[in-house]
C-alpha cells in the first residue's frame, strides 16, 4: 500500500445481479448473523416456490407517470445492484416492476402511494419497485405494506439534480408475514432524500435501506421508528456510502421493544470514502426495552478513509423505561400503563414529529397508538 | 374536612434507615412547614408518602382521612388527593405540557374535562403564575430552568385540586418575582381553607407570603421540635446546631 493510498471499505462490497455470485448464508456471515434464517420461508435458499401473490396498486397525483414494465426495462437496476443473496434472488424473481417517473421540475401536490397487499397462500412473492424523480421536481412517496406474504423486493430511489424526494414506508404486516427488502437512493447533486420507515408487524422484516451519492451536495436523512411485540424479529440495516464530497446525511432509529423473543435488529453503516470530503454524518439508534426477555443488537459503524470530514459520528442507547419519569406521570395520578404509552409514545413521537406532511404523521400516529393499544 | 396522619413512619433507603418514626398530623385549612438541615429526612418523607419505589417502608402508616396510603399505588394516591411538589422535577422528553396535564386532570377527576374549559383553565393557571403559554407546548420539564419548573408545579397543584399537598422545597432557586408569583398560587390554593399543606423549606423567606400555622423541626429522621411560626424566626436567627448536636 502507497503513502497515498487508503484502504478500500470492507464494509457491503459485494454486488451483483447475479443469484450464483452469492452463496446461501449460513448464519455465520456478518451480515446474517442476527437473522434468523429458518424463519426466511426459503428466501434465501433458493426453496421458496415463486407461486407466492401480492397486490400491488398505486396512486399517483396529476403528472406522475406510474408504469408496469418487464424485466429488460432499462430503467431497472440502473441504480441499484443487489448487495447479498435474498436481494438477488428477488432481483431475479420478478416479472414485472413498478416504474413511477416525476418529470423533470415537476411539484405534485399529492402523495404517490404504492399499496402492497399480501393475501396469505404458499409460496414467495418478489418485486421491484422504480422510483424516478427528474432534476429539480419534489415529491412524496408513500410505500404501504400489510396483510400476510412471503415477500422480497428491491425499491430504488433515483433523485436527479436538485430534486426531493420523502419517502414513508410503513411495514404493517400481519402477525406471520416475513419480508425481506432493499430501499437504495442514489442522489445526484444537491438533490434531497428524507426517508421515513415504520415497521410494525410481521414474523419477520428484514429492511435494508441504503444511500449512494452521485455528485456533490447530496442530503439524506434516513428515520425510523419499529414497535417489536413478542416473537417478531425486526431488522433494520442502514448503510450510507459517501464517495462524494460535501455531502450529508443523518441517522436516526428509535423502537420499543416488549416480550418474549421480541428482537431488534440495527445495523448502521457509513462508509466515507477517499473522495467525500466536507462529509457531514451522523447516526443514532436509541431502543426502550419494556419487559424481560426482548433483545435489541445495535451496531454502528463508521469507516473514514479521508481526513477531510466536516463531521462524523454515531451512538447508540438501548435502556428500560425510566422509573423517574413513570413516577412523575403517576404523582400527578396518571395509571400506570397510560403512564408508560405515554412515555413511549412521546419517546417514538419525537422522530415522528419529523414527517412534515401532517396526514402523513398522522397516519403513522396512529398506527405506533394502535401498536401501543395493543 | 380532610387529614393527613403520619404515624411512627420508618423509611429506608437502600437498607440504611432514613426515617426513625415520624409524627405529624395535618388537617384541612392548616399549614404545616418543615425545616430541618440538609440530609435530615424532608424529601424522604416526601417521596415516602408519594410512594416513590425507591423507598421502603419499615414500620407506620399514612393515612389520608382514614385510608391507608401505603397501601395504594403511586398513582392511586393522587387520585386519593395526595399532591407531592418535587423538589427536583422529573424531565420527561416527548411528552408536552399539556398532553401531560390533560391527561393528568383526566385521571384525577375521573373524566376527560371539557377541551375549551380546560384551555381556559389552563391558560388562566399559567398567566397567574407568569409562565409564557408557549410552554404548553413544550416537553414536561424539559430545559426548563429551575424556576420554571417550580412553577409548573404550582401550576398542576392548582389544577389538580388535591386535598393535601406536599411541597418540597419549592422556594429554592426562586428569585423574589418567581417566589411571590409561587406564593400567591399556594395561598389560592389554601384560600378555600378545605385543603392543607405540608410545605419543607430551608428558609423562612417563602414563610413571610405563605403563613405556616405550625413549624417542625426535622433533623436525623425524625421531628426534634414543635412550635407556631414563632421557632422559624428562632431556627434563622440560631440554625439547626443545638438539634443536630442533640440527635448525633
Ligand atoms: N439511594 C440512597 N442511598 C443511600 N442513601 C440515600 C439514598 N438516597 C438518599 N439517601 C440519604 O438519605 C438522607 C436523607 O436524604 P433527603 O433527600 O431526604 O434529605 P433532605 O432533608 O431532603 O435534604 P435537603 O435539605 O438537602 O433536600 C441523606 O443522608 C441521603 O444521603
Ligand atoms: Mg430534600
Amino acid at each position: 500500500m502507497g503513502l497515498n493510498e487508503k484502504p478500500l471499505s470492507t464494509l457491503h462490497e459485494k454486488a451483483s445481479y447475479d443469484l450464483a455470485d452469492f452463496e446461501v448464508p449460513t448464519g455465520r456471515e456478518e451480515a446474517w448473523r442476527f437473522t434468523p434464517l429458518s424463519r426466511l420461508k426459503g428466501l434465501h435458499n433458493g426453496q421458496a416456490a415463486a407461486s407466492g401473490q401480492v397486490v400491488t396498486q398505486v396512486y399517483t397525483p396529476e403528472g406522475v407517470r406510474a408504469e408496469w414494465v418487464g424485466r429488460d426495462d432499462e430503467r431497472i437496476g440502473k441504480a441499484y445492484v443487489p448487495a447479498d443473496r435474498v436481494s438477488a434472488q428477488a432481483y431475479n424473481g420478478f416479472e414485472k416492476a413498478l416504474v413511477v417517473t416525476v418529470p423533470k421540475e415537476a411539484v405534485p401536490g399529492d402523495a404517490i402511494t404504492v399499496e402492497i397487499k399480501g393475501n396469505g397462500g404458499e409460496g414467495a412473492a418478489y418485486g421491484h419497485i422504480v422510483v424516478v424523480v427528474e432534476p429539480m421536481a419534489q415529491a412524496t412517496v408513500v410505500v404501504q405494506h400489510e396483510g400476510s406474504a412471503v415477500y422480497a423486493d428491491n425499491v430504488e430511489f433515483v433523485v436527479g439534480d436538485g430534486a426531493t424526494l420523502k419517502v414513508v414506508s410503513l411495514q404493517d404486516w400481519a402477525d406471520d408475514a416475513v419480508h425481506v427488502s432493499h430501499h437504495h437512493a442514489q442522489l445526484a447533486k444537491d438533490a434531497t432524500f428524507r426517508s421515513f420507515v415504520v415497521t410494525l408487524g410481521g414474523d419477520l422484516v428484514r429492511l435494508s435501506p441504503s444511500v449512494s451519492y452521485t455528485g456533490p451536495g447530496g442530503d439524506a436523512d434516513l428515520s425510523g421508528v419499529y414497535f417489536v411485540d413478542a416473537g417478531q424479529h425486526l431488522e433494520h440495516r442502514l448503510l450510507v456510502d459517501h464517495s462524494q464530497p460535501n455531502c450529508k446525511s443523518n441517522v436516526d432509529y428509535r423502537g420499543a421493544l416488549q416480550g418474549e423473543d421480541a428482537h431488534a435488529v440495527w445495523i448502521g453503516d457509513v462508509i466515507i470514502r477517499v473522495a467525500a470530503e466536507g462529509t457531514d454524518t451522523y447516526e443514532l439508534n436509541r431502543n426502550l426495552i419494556l419487559t424481560d426477555g426482548a433483545r435489541a443488537d445495535s451496531v454502528p459503524n463508521l469507516e473514514i478513509l479521508t481526513g477531510e470530514v466536516a463531521g462524523a459520528g454515531h451512538a447508540s442507547t438501548s435502556g428500560r423505561l425510566d422509573d423517574e419519569h413513570i413516577f412523575y406521570l403517576q404523582a400527578r395520578g396518571i395509571p400506570f400503563d397510560e403512564a408508560r404509552r405515554l412515555v413511549i409514545r412521546g419517546f417514538l413521537g419525537q422522530l415522528i414529529e419529523k414527517i412534515q406532511v401532517e396526514e402523513l404523521r398522522e397516519r403513522v400516529m396512529n398506527a405506533v397508538e394502535a401498536e401501543l393499544a395493543r | 374536612m380532610s387529614t393527613l396522619e403520619i404515624r411512627d413512619l420508618k423509611v429506608a433507603v437502600e437498607d440504611k434507615e432514613i426515617l426513625r418514626g415520624v409524627n405529624l398530623t395535618v388537617k384541612a385549612g392548616e399549614t404545616h412547614a418543615i425545616m430541618g438541615p440538609n440530609g435530615s429526612g424532608k424529601s424522604t418523607l416526601a417521596y415516602a408518602i408519594a410512594g416513590h419505589p425507591k423507598y421502603t417502608i419499615t414500620g407506620g402508616e399514612v393515612l389520608l382521612d382514614g385510608v391507608d396510603l401505603l397501601e395504594l399505588s403511586v398513582d392511586e394516591r393522587a387520585r386519593a388527593g395526595l399532591f407531592l411538589a418535587m423538589q427536583y422535577p422529573v424531565e420527561v422528553p416527548g411528552v408536552s405540557v399539556s398532553n401531560f396535564l390533560r391527561s393528568a386532570v383526566t385521571s384525577v377527576r375521573g373524566e376527560a374535562p371539557k377541551l375549551r374549559e380546560f384551555a381556559k383553565d389552563l391558560k388562566s393557571g399559567m398567566d397567574a403564575l407568569a409562565i409564557d403559554a408557549a410552554f404548553a407546548q413544550r416537553n414536561l420539564n424539559e430545559g426548563f430552568s429551575g424556576g420554571e419548573k417550580k412553577r409548573h408545579e404550582i401550576l398542576q397543584l392548582e389544577l389538580l385540586k388535591p386535598k393535601i399537598a406536599v411541597l418540597d422545597e419549592t422556594d429554592s432557586g426562586l428569585d423574589v418575582d418567581a417566589l411571590r408569583v409561587v406564593s400567591e398560587g399556594i395561598n389560592r390554593f389554601r384560600a378555600s381553607g378545605e385543603t392543607g399543606v405540608l410545605l419543607i423549606t430551608h428558609y423562612t423567606r417563602i414563610l413571610r407570603y405563605v403563613k405556616p400555622d405550625f413549624v417542625h423541626v426535622f433533623a436525623a429522621g425524625r421531628v426534634v421540635e414543635e412550635g407556631g411560626p414563632e421557632l422559624a424566626d428562632k431556627l434563622e436567627a440560631e440554625g439547626y446546631e443545638q438539634y443536630t448536636k442533640a440527635s448525633a
